[in-house]
This record gives structure tokens, C-alpha cells and sequence, in this order.
């Protein structure tokens, strides 16, 4: 017996290309992240240094983790919305 | 800690806590089918379920141990909020569509999802059983913490009143109960904890964080010629004994009839004695703080600033701050932060912490926890492994999984993971602000990390105390139905129904839900006594570790390596539990557990994830590779 999903679904013709968005942002956040482990690693002594406001390097890149988080989710979901939008409506018209 | 139990605290709890028992029993009514049970029958608004995954997310280790583990090492503490919420971005951009679109009601389903394969419906179900019980226990020890100051209760008691509510809930309304406390829940948790930041941005920075906050003594003391260390005036105290432990010297003084301890050390005029915090355990059974019984309320609550620095001027007292300049000024200033050492003193068993002045720029960057300036090779290794760990576990979580199975669409799953990573993000960011705040305004209880944040509340005022602590309980209520809810839908629907093909009906499936309920929520209540003071962000560090090792290859290779096959993905769930537990079992934190000398421990590091991931992608390859030649379930994507 297979399993079907909970609810009924539609075939998503833009989840592929959504699937692809989806692993370049991931990647390009992973690099952002591994750069502060690397820091905190290698050189920790430059988590200290002064940036910016007064604050250091390790509050800025952490905060700066969480908001990029924050930010590159919605513009994740924005592009996705706006695949989905053209390419189901663009498959209902044929 | 010796805690004072308000009445106010008590009725706003008590209130709290029936509200959420009344929304179990109106949604208790409307649950039959097991799709309601399981997964809220697939019909949560985007919305409420993104609050909900805020709320199933920010357990107890998020609020209570993120905000101790700042309190008492600084910035180290933030890494875990770092690596946490950007666990969410694997979540976001690699499984949420996907899982959703795969699954029917639990993590087994969707890993299952084109196999149909016995092995990994039984390793999927072993693996959310234990990843579950891992994440459990820290919720269960961060609810006996909490009770203690807010009812004087014992901490078993905490454990037991939340594993029974749960198990009440749980057992009653399934997911659909579950999702809305965690909705309020994650709500309330996000509108405190800005109320609270606004407290301390607005109480600024003092050297005297209250009027009557205890004074530590120090005594300057000088060596005759012969070695033998005198005070340098007598005000009162008698020398009456001395111990060593590793590089300290401590004696013990008397005065009035009660004795207690000081670390010997010096300071620019010289030696001198400072004092102590002590636990004295009598070889008769007696247990003395600070050298008097509890009742007498010597033992004090500790973390202060000896040096306050506000825009480059030293000051007693900064006035409010906004939220740069508090970060700023405390980089600059000095805090007294207290460290714990333990030692035997004629048949008596004494812990003993003293106080260490450690500069704002040590505190704001990482280092007191985890020692990377000069560290060694292993010490590099658990840094990089504990960081791993926590960006690849979230995304393997069966509690949070199923949380996507709750909306109706894939777009609505990916639009409430949104709200959670934008609710989350906002909160971590202010776990800094509440940690850093029990840091410097003498509420920290040295017995218990996990308290800080409640502590600090307790500062402000017994009715915002109130709210947070009843918000925290609710925190470890909300989380705990989530993952029993998770671990009766991996006994019922993927163990009996699936894997032993019981056939059971909708109404068994969630009767046998419900028992699985009883019995995982049980399980969670002994452990959670038996571990009682441990950090619960450490524990839930250790259940990600788990869940990344034996969930997350099989994931992410299901959806993006084509020939993944049954056998490799039941193998590399089965490697991943085996060796990401076993290495927690052979660490030196547990090795320091069972009492041994964590030296001496086996496996080097405390976080198992740098070696048991890589381990388990590797045999989720090497075993499909090797079976992919005989056509065994080979994956069509």
C-alpha cells in the first residue's frame, strides 16, 4: 500500500525550477554560515574586532545570519509564488 | 536557590494552564477520524501554523536553556540561536515542498513514499522514537526547573505535572489541540520576550543592579614569615579551616556561629579572601548554604557588572539604552560571573562557586564555553561539529516535519515555514538581549541555568514573573504534545498499522495512538527526573545531533539522488542512530554523568554529528550502490 499525501494536490509544474531556486539559496547561505564557523575556528581573536555601531564582528555576522535567513525567505517564496503563478496558469491555458 | 512562592504567580499559572486544558477538551470533541488525530486533517491556515512551528520549535531549550547558557558564557550561548534558526533555511529551501507533497501523516510516510519498504518504515519509526525521546527529556528537566520557583515544589514534581498535562492533551485531541496551544503559545513567547527586552534596555546598565542585592565580602589578608596567612584587621571572622581544589586555595571562616568558604587570590593591594557561594553537604545529611541552614536565606542570587562603561565613560549607572548601545556598553564594561568547583573539607562534599571578573569583549564574543583562542585539534572538532549538528538538524526533526502535513498545499507549507523562520528569527535575536540582562542584574541562581530567563522577570515584577513562567510552561507543554504526538504516530501509524500490517481501522489507529501517547509521555517523565541538571540547550544539541546523523541523508538523498535505493536509506537511518547515540554514550559530558573521569571517555567529543552525518550519507551510497545492481526499489523520480 503507498502512501498519498493528506491532502489532495494539483502536479506543480514549477517544482522543478522552484527545487533548483531552492538548492542555490541554500547553498550560497551555507557558504555564509560555514565563513562564520570558519572564523570562529581559525581566527577567533577577529570575532572581537569592531565593526560597525560599536558592535563586533560576532554580532554583526550573527545577527547578520538571522536576518539574512529572514530575507532570503521571503524572496525565496516571492519568486516561487510569482513560478507558480505563470507556469500552472500558462499549463491551464493549453 | 531558595525561592519565595507568590500567590499571584500561582493563580496566573493555574489560569494558564486550565485555558490550555479547556482548548484540549473543545478540540477533543472534533477529533474522530485519524487524519484529524495525526495531522489536524490537513486544514491549519498557513498563518497559524507558521506561529505553531514558532511554537513547536521554541521549547524549553530555546527560551530557558538558550537564555542560561548567554547568562552564564555569553556569546557562546547566542551560537546555539544562530545555528538553530539557520537550520530553518534547510528546511525552507531544501524539504518543505517536497515532504509535504510526499507524506500523508508522519515523517515515515514521506521517506516511504515511493519504496514501499518494510525496513524503512521500521527504521524511520525507530528513528522518530528516538529523536523524539531526545528531545523530550530536555523539555521534561526544563519543567521540573520551572515549578520549583514558581509553586516551591521539587523538581520531580515539575516533571510529573507536565508529562501528565501532556499525556492528558495529547491523549484527548491529537494534532489539531496540539497546533493551537503551540499557535497561543509562540505568540505569547514572541510578545513577552519583547515586553522583557524593553524591561532591560529600559533598567540601562548598573554596578548595583538592586538596593538590596547582597555585597560580596572581600578580606585582605598578608603571610607572616613563616607562610602563615593572618587577616589584616579582624572584623569578626576566625580562620577554622582550608582545602585545595586544582589550582585554588580556599578557606573556610566563621562568623556569628555560621561558617563559609573563601577563594584565596589576589588583587592590586595584595592577597585577599573572597567569598564564596557554598553547598556544603554534611557527612550527618545536614545540607548547608553559605555555612547556615536554608532557612536562614544566605544562599544569594549572583551575575552583576563591577565596571559599567557607557559611551566611553565610566559610570554607576548608564540610564536607559537602546539596543546597540546596551550591547556596546557591555562589551566595554566588566562582569562578575561565577564558576563552580567542588571539593571534600573533613567528610563534607562542598561546591563551591567564585566569582571571576571577565571583561565585556570576552563576553561578547565566543570563547568561555567553547575555548577556540589556542584551542586544540578536539576542542576545534566539537565547535565545528556542534554547529553542524544544529544547521542540518532542524530539517529532520520529526515533531517539525509533520507539521507540514497539517495545511492543505505545498505553497501553504512553504508560506508557514516563512512566518516561523521571520517569529523564530525575531525571538533568537532577543534570547541575546535576555541572557546578556540575567547576566548583569544579579538574578542568577548558580544551581540552575535553565532559570535565568524567569529570574530575570522576577526582577521586574512578580506579575510579568507570572506570565513568562506560565509562557515557559506552556513553552514545554506545547513541545512535548508536538513530539508525542510524533512519537504515537510512529508506534500507531508506521510500526503497527504499516510495518506489521495490523490493518487497524481509523478508530483503533488513534485509539493505539493515544496508548502510544501514554507510554512515550511516561517514559519522558523517569528520564526527565533522572537528569535533572543538565543544560536543556546542551540536551536538545545532542537530540539534534541524533536527528541530522539518521534522518537528513535519507531525506535529501530520496529528493535529489536518483539512485537511492530501500536498503540504502534504511541502512543510513540505522548508522546514523547507532553511532550518533552510541558517541553521545561515550562522550566525556556523559562520561562526567556517570560519575567517571570525562578524560578518560572513549569518543573525544560531546557532539557526535562531525562524524556520525558524514557516516551515515556514506553508507546511504556505498549500500544503494551495492544494491542498485539488483534492481531492489531503485528510486523513479
Amino acid at each position: 500500500m503507498l502512501h498519498e499525501p493528506a491532502s489532495p494536490q494539483q502536479e506543480d509544474k514549477a517544482a522543478e525550477r522552484k527545487s533548483r531556486l531552492g538548492l542555490k539559496l541554500f547553498f550560497v547561505y551555507a557558504i555564509i554560515y560555514a565563513g562564520f564557523v570558519f572564523i570562529g575556528v581559525t581566527k577567533p581573536s577577529l570575532m572581537g574586532v569592531r565593526v560597525i555601531f560599536g558592535l563586533n564582528l560576532a554580532i554583526i555576522y550573527g545577527f547578520g545570519l538571522i536576518i539574512i535567513a529572514i530575507v532570503m525567505g521571503f524572496l525565496y517564496h516571492l519568486t516561487c509564488s510569482r513560478l507558480e503563478d505563470e507556469l500552472n496558469i500558462e499549463e491551464e491555458k493549453e | 536557590m531558595i525561592y519565595d512562592v507568590s500567590t499571584l504567580a500561582l493563580i496566573i499559572f493555574f489560569t494558564f494552564i486550565a485555558l490550555v486544558l479547556g482548548l484540549s477538551f473543545y478540540f477533543a470533541r472534533k477529533t474522530k477520524t485519524a487524519a484529524s488525530y495525526f495531522a489536524a486533517g490537513g486544514t491549519i491556515h498557513w498563518g497559524v501554523n507558521g506561529i505553531a512551528f514558532a511554537g513547536d520549535y521554541l521549547s524549553a531549550a530555546s527560551f530557558l536553556g538558550i537564555c542560561g547558557m548567554i547568562a552564564f558564557s555569553g556569546y557562546d550561548g547566542f551560537l546555539y540561536s544562530i545555528g538553530y534558526l539557520a537550520g530553518w533555511v534547510v528546511a525552507l529551501f531544501v524539504v518543505a515542498e517536497p515532504l509535504k507533497r510526499m507524506g500523508k501523516y508522519t515523517f515515515t510516510d514521506a521517506l516511504d513514499f515511493k519504496f514501499n519498504s518494510r525496513s524503512i518504515k521500521l527504521m524511520a519509526a525507530i528513528s522518530t522514537l528516538v529523536v523524539s525521546m531526545f528531545y523530550l527529556i530536555p523539555q521534561m528537566v526544563g519543567a521540573g526547573d520551572l515549578v520549583v520557583p514558581i509553586l516551591g515544589l521539587p523538581h520531580w514534581v515539575g516533571v510529573v505535572i507536565v508529562g501528565s498535562v501532556v499525556i492528558f492533551i495529547v491523549a484527548t485531541a491529537g494534532m489539531t489541540s496540539t497546533t493551537y496551544v503551540q499557535f497561543i503559545k509562540g505568540g505569547l513567547l514572541i510578545i513577552f520576550s519583547i515586553t522583557l527586552t524593553v524591561y532591560i534596555l529600559n533598567k540601562g546598565l548598573r554596578t548595583e543592579p538592586y538596593p538590596d542585592f547582597h555585597k560580596y565580602n572581600s578580606i585582605d589578608v598578608y603571610f607572616d614569615d613563616s607562610g602563615v596567612l593572618h587577616l589584616s584587621e579582624n572584623p569578626g571572622y576566625l580562620i577554622t579551616g582550608a582545602a585545595t581544589a586544582g589550582p585554588y586555595t580556599f578557606m573556610l571562616l566563621e562568623k556569628n556561629g555560621f561558617s563559609n568558604w573563601y577563594r584565596l587570590t589576589e588583587n592590586d593591594n595584595g592577597p585577599v579572601l573572597e567569598e564564596m557561594l557554598s553547598i556544603t553537604r554534611q557527612a550527618i545529611g545536614t545540607i548547608l548554604y553559605n555555612g547556615a541552614p536554608r532557612s536562614e536565606r544566605l544562599f544569594y542570587q549572583v551575575g552583576h557588572l563591577s565596571k559599567v562603561v557607557s559611551d566611553g565613560q565610566e559610570v554607576e549607572f548608564s540610564g536607559p539604552v537602546n539596543p546597540f548601545s546596551f550591547l556596546r556598553n557591555i562589551k566595554e564594561s566588566e562582569v562578575v560571573r561565577y564558576t563552580k568547583t567542588s571539593f571534600e573539607f573533613e567528610g563534607d562534599a562542598v561546591d563551591a562557586w567564585y566569582p571571576e571578573t571577565t571583561s565585556g569583549e570576552e563576553i561578547m564574543r565566543p570563547g568561555l564555553l567553547y575555548r577556540l583562542e589556542g584551542a586544540s585539534l578536539l576542542e576545534r572538532l566539537n565547535f565545528i561539529s556542534l554547529m553542524l549538528a544544529l544547521f542540518l538538524g532542524t530539517a529532520a526533526l520529526p515533531h517539525i516535519l509533520i507539521r507540514y502535513y497539517t495545511v492543505p498545499s505545498p505553497r501553504d507549507a512553504r508560506k508557514s515555514t516563512i512566518v516561523a523562520i521571520a517569529a523564530i528569527g525575531s525571538f533568537y535575536i532577543l534570547t541575546l538581549y535576555m541572557g546578556l540582562g540575567a547576566m548583569i542584574n544579579g538574578v542568577l541562581d548558580v544551581q540552575s541555568s535553565n532559570m535565568a530567563g524567569p529570574l530575570l522577570a522576577k526582577s521586574f515584577g512578580i506579575g510579568i514573573f507570572a506570565m513568562i513562567s506560565a509562557v515557559a510552561f506552556a513553552t514545554i507543554l506545547g513541545t512535548v504534545s508536538g513530539l508525542i504526538v510524533a512519537s504515537s504516530g510512529a508506534i500507531a501509524h508506521d510500526l503497527l498499522d504499516r510495518f506489521m500490517n495490523l490493518n487497524m481501522t481509523d478508530q483503533v489507529k488513534v485509539r493505539a495512538g493515544k496508548i502510544a501517547a501514554f507510554a512515550v509521555g511516561s517514559l519522558g517523565i523517569i528520564i526527565g527526573i533522572l537528569l535533572k541538571g543538565l543544560n536543556v540547550s546542551f540536551l536538545v544539541g545532542l537530540a539534534f545531533a541524533v536527528a541530522a546523523s539518521s534522518n537528513l541523508p535519507a531525506i535529501i538523498m530520496i529528493l535529489f539522488w536518483k539512485k537511492t535505493t530501500a536498503r540504502g536509506v534504511a541502512a543510513s537511518i540505522l548508522v546514523g542512530i547507532t553511532m550518533s547515540v552510541g558517541l553521545i554514550l561515550l562522550s566525556p559530558t556523559m562520561y562526567a554523568r556517570y560519575g567517571l573521569d570525562p578524560a578518560s571517555a572513549p569518543f573525544p567529543l560531546d557532539n557526535p554529528g562531525i562524524i556520525s552525518i558524514p557516516l551515515s550519507f556514506l553508507t546511504l551510497i556505498l549500500v544503494s550502490l551495492f544494491t542498485a545492481k539488483k534492481k531492489t526499489g531503485n528510486l523513479v523520480n
